[in-house]
């Protein structure tokens, strides 16, 4: 009963929301919104391989791509042979991109756990450097699959995705994260980052739970393409280069290893710069914007190494409150 | 703690200078450009921007048009497709562009095509050439040729000019641009009376053409043709001479690039390739086009430059003749374009709103580009 409440109010929040928006924001700024939420994914996703379980992987946006391209091949190849082309209602519309959601995010975690089982025995630097590898390979092999439209881009792709997908996804993305996080298998990952060496002592296989960490992250990352190829309608392999994955990575560093809150402000923050950043350019004449970024990120850093949550979280500012209530 | 508020002020505050909507002005028209002015890109953005801000000045010095001023509205998209796009959208709902110019890409202008055509407004691309881009919709238009396009410029240079009756091809297989080039030369110089003898093909990346050489040599055609790109054709240049082959070899504007003189060395020379202009070209449209651009930006105008002045020279003429500023009257104005003087010669937009208009045949002498003749389709 709990759940379904639960699982109710959810869907109410999102649908009302997403109407909100649709209706009342004008269409750029909901682009804006909707790479927020896919950053959001992306962002919290790498924070359980990165922050969470301490591995350095830098290839999250090759299976990103794994996602947004095996979306665009099953919505613009496989379904219309498949004999759904063309205007559909929005019930079918939506139940199959539910269906190519699913099967991307499968496909980019399958390839997680394909990269995942050798890499992860690695440690430190050298899995950094093997994760980079990794992503370029992935986006190497893709530049060079004609069918798909090679170096050209993938033309075509219906415009599925929407804010109530966006919204929805990246919010139940962070609950399913949060969750796991606080599980008791989840806190296996949160030892790992400690301490390697104890965790192996009482019996428990490192490379195990590492490999479970980052399929779960590739899964996210897959279904954040989809959701990036059915917004964008058009797909091309040189976004999913490794300026992408050290995006993410900016973002879970700035919003602090460990803190799916910060990994939430600080994907958002960055978006938003980036886009508030434009109009500055009518006054300076050139194009500042990347400088200014850079600056932010440098600046922060410095006076806050740990990141803007550190390993706290939004939950524990109201608990502490609770808590202790005459220390204030 | 205190400075994290400072933070999330400072990025308030940036946030609503960003959403702070300027009043529009009805007294002017608005044009939207968007290109690579930053990235690995850089030069063709940069180019581009040049040519259409030359123009632009130019018909503002002369009072705008129909008593109104332009303002060029640019945003630059770092090299990168969803940039492009967002770049796109921004202009359109937030800048209220009339029209848009952009992109040299076919990637981004392909990424950037569906949003102008979702929102009924006219992009005019100066010279992304894959067919692609404006089969995206009937909003979208080129001022350059496409790739196949340049398979008949060649076609009807080598029959005309060179007057050839026999020519071997020598096709990269994995490439859209030099099998499509490559079909369009076939059809139109069999049109024109020759023919076709061998046909040989190599994929993009190999180093030993000395097999395909061999095979054309024993055929003995006038004329060898290789629609490619830079990296090989600089080889099966050096190849061919190596093996005794010296009739001309001619390529596309793939060919055009340092590297390709770098690479071939003297063998290079007697050969052409087809390009979209030339700054020697005696025509004195080209002649003026390139003093004024000299002393405005202090640089010879390269092929990018050209081809964003003649853009917006197309754009500035479909203003001039459009019912009003509207999107579709625009893109009828656009579509309507016939016989127009640009500095790459008339422009005439098809109905698969696609530039028709001449190209020119460069020939390679010591190692540089010489201007040979224009070609008109």
């Amino acid at each position: 009963m709990k759940q379904l409440i639960q699982w109710g109010s959810f869907i109410l929040v999102v649908a009302i929301f997403g109407w909100l928006l649709t209706e009342f924001v004008p269409d750029y700024y909901q682009t804006i919104i909707a790479i927020c939420g896919i950053n959001v994914i992306l962002a919290v996703s790498l924070n359980l391989v990165n922050g969470f379980t301490g591995q350095f992987s830098m290839g999250h946006a090759g299976f990103m791509a794994v996602g947004a391209y095996m979306s665009a091949t099953l919505s613009t190849l496989l379904l219309p042979a498949l004999g759904f082309s063309g205007e559909m209602n929005v019930f079918t519309q939506n139940l199959l991109f539910f269906g190519v959601l699913i099967v991307s995010g499968l496909s980019a975690g399958l390839i997680g756990f394909l990269v995942g089982v050798p890499s992860l025995r690695l440690k430190g630097d050298y899995l950094a450097i093997v994760t980079l590898g990794f992503g370029e390979i992935i986006r190497t092999s893709i530049l060079n699959i004609e069918a798909i439209g090679g170096a050209r881009g993938f033309i075509g792709i219906p415009q599925w995705s929407n804010l109530y997908w966006v919204l929805g996804l990246s919010i139940l993305s962070t609950v399913i994260i949060a969750r796991v996080v606080t599980s008791i298998p989840g806190k296996q990952f949160m030892a790992v980052r400690d301490d390697e060496t104890a965790t192996t002592s009482i019996g428990l296989s490192t490379t195990r739970i590492k490999v479970r960490a980052f399929v779960l992250a590739s899964f996210f990352a897959g279904v954040a393409g989809a959701l990036f190829a059915h917004y964008y309608s058009y797909l091309n392999p040189s976004t999913f280069n490794f300026n992408y994955s050290f995006q993410i990575i900016a973002m879970v560093v700035l919003g602090g290893m460990g803190s799916l809150s910060g990994s939430v402000t600080a994907a958002i923050l960055l978006t938003v710069l980036l886009e508030a950043l434009r109009p500055l350019q009518d006054y300076t004449g050139v194009d500042l914007r990347m400088v200014i970024y850079s600056l932010v990120l440098i600046v922060l850093m410095l006076t806050r190494p740990q990141g803007i949550f550190g390993r706290s979280e939004v939950t524990d500012f109201f608990k502490k409150r609770r808590s202790r209530p005459h220390n204030a | 703690m205190k400075t994290k508020k400072l933070w999330v002020v400072a990025a308030l505050v940036l946030f609503s200078v960003g959403c702070k909507s300027k009043p529009k002005d009805e007294n002017e028209i608005r044009i939207g450009e968007f290109g690579s002015m930053t990235g690995t890109e850089a030069t063709f953005g940069i180019s581009t921007h040049h040519g259409i801000e030359l123009v632009i000045d130019e018909v503002n010095a002369k009072g705008g048009v129909n008593g109104k001023k332009l303002k060029l509205i640019s945003l630059d998209d770092q090299g990168k497709s969803e940039e492009a796009q967002l770049a796109v959208q921004r202009m359109i709902t937030q800048d209220k562009v009339h029209v848009i110019l952009g992109e040299v890409a076919s990637s981004r202008s392909l990424a950037a095509a569906p949003v102008a055509q979702r929102y009924k407004i006219p992009m005019i691309s100066p010279s992304s050439t894959n067919p692609k881009v404006t089969e995206v919709g009937d909003y979208i238009f080129r001022v350059c040729f496409t790739d196949p396009f340049q398979g008949k410029i060649i076609a009807k240079f080598s029959a005309e000019d060179l007057k050839a009756k026999t020519a071997a091809l020598l096709i990269d297989t994995k490439s859209d641009y030099s099998v499509g080039l490559a079909e369009f030369f076939k059809k139109t110089f069999g049109e024109l009376g020759g023919k076709v003898i061998i046909e040989q093909n190599y994929v993009g990346g190999d180093i030993d053409f000395k097999g395909q050489l061999t095979a054309i040599k024993s055929k003995k055609p006038d004329i060898i043709v290789v629609p490619g790109y830079y990296t090989e054709a600089g080889l099966i240049l050096k190849q061919a001479r190596e093996l005794g082959l010296n009739m001309p070899v001619l390529g596309g504007d793939g060919w055009d690039s340092p590297k390709l003189f770098e690479i071939a060395g003297k063998s290079a020379n007697g050969s052409y390739i087809s390009n979209h202009y030339s700054s020697e070209d005696k025509d004195p449209r080209v002649q003026a086009f390139v003093s004024s651009f000299k002393a405005r930006f202090k640089e010879i105008p390269d092929g990018l430059a050209v081809m964003g002045y003649d853009a917006a020279l197309v754009l500035v003429d479909a203003l001039k003749r459009a019912k009003s500023l509207s999107g579709p009257d625009l893109k009828d104005a656009i579509a309507q374009t016939k016989n127009f003087p640009a500095v790459t010669g008339l422009i005439t937009i098809d109905k698969d709103r696609n530039a028709a208009k001449p190209a020119v045949m460069l020939k390679i002498e010591d190692n540089n580009w010489k201007f040979a003749t224009r070609v008109n389709p």
